[in-house]
């Protein structure tokens, strides 16, 4: 067919990366792991209502290693979603769409995002941990 | 892929063949949807996030059901496990109609996100249900 000889407009690989561009791939990227974050939520108050034995359980595994860098990586997906989400609302308004203003945005939801994980864990450290 | 209309035997665009028959009427629905929901989950994360800390805080199983006993805590809650799921389907569905080209594939990928959704959903809120009744 004659359309697909046509040559196609260069893909993500042709590009060097712009920051917003790594920040709209990790908006996808956080988001599917923080609807895998979810089942763990689901997981946890499930063993909640089923007893102290089972929530014995789920909280050694949320103290143990993998528990404690799954729950870590979460809060930080969770606070970058939620702070470039409210980028994004702010778009949706036609607000911040300068190349200028995006790139500021951009460095704010970074720092956003990692300043309010580090304050969730000092609390979480200063309560004596997770366990 | 063949353009729809352009192998038949009339000369019309497949834009007039679809001109006067009304929009597609749901077509900026599951936009308008994502935003709510996400508005609705900023707002209950930030309770949520608290809330979270504070079951850390009461680390003892009596302790972290007293909790959630209260009608506020358990309202809070599940309108969060309702607000994120409907999200979070709403956005895988997103993904896979990007990333997934095999047809079958496709849909049975759809059709599981949405079951899994609903089921992980419906789980949650029976949950908190079971733990504000005490029961």
């Amino acid at each position: 067919m004659p359309q697909n000889a046509r040559p196609l407009s260069p893909h993500l690989q042709i590009y060097r990366w712009p920051l917003s561009m790594a920040l709209s791939i990790l908006h996808r990227a956080t988001g599917i792991a923080l609807a895998v974050g979810l089942l763990l939520v689901v997981w946890l108050l499930l063993s909640l209502a089923s007893g102290p034995e089972s929530y014995a359980v789920a909280r050694a595994f949320c103290a143990s290693w993998l528990g404690l860098v799954l729950l870590f990586a979460w809060s930080w997906a969770l606070f970058f979603h939620l702070c470039n989400g409210v980028r994004h609302l702010f778009w949706d308004i036609g607000v911040g769409f300068a190349k200028a203003q995006a790139q500021r945005s951009a460095f704010v939801v970074v720092a956003a995002s990692l300043l309010l994980t580090a304050l969730v864990w000092i609390c979480v450290i200063a309560q004596g941990g997770v366990a | 892929m063949s353009t729809p209309g352009m192998d038949r035997a009339n000369l019309r665009t497949p834009l007039k063949d679809v001109r006067g028959l009304g929009s597609a009427k749901s077509g900026t629905r599951h936009f308008i949807v994502q935003r709510v929901t996400g508005i609705a989950l900023a707002l209950l994360t930030i309770w949520i996030v608290g809330f979270v800390l504070t079951l850390v805080h009461a680390g003892d199983y009596l302790h972290a059901r007293e909790l959630l006993r209260h009608t506020f805590a358990a309202v809070w809650l599940i309108a969060f496990i309702v607000m994120a799921f409907w999200h979070a389907q709403l956005g895988l569905q997103v993904v896979i109609e990007d990333y997934v080209h095999t047809s079958w594939l496709e849909m049975l990928s759809q059709i599981a996100v949405k079951f899994v959704c609903a089921g992980a959903a419906l789980t949650g809120v029976v949950a908190v249900i079971r733990i504000a009744m005490g029961a």
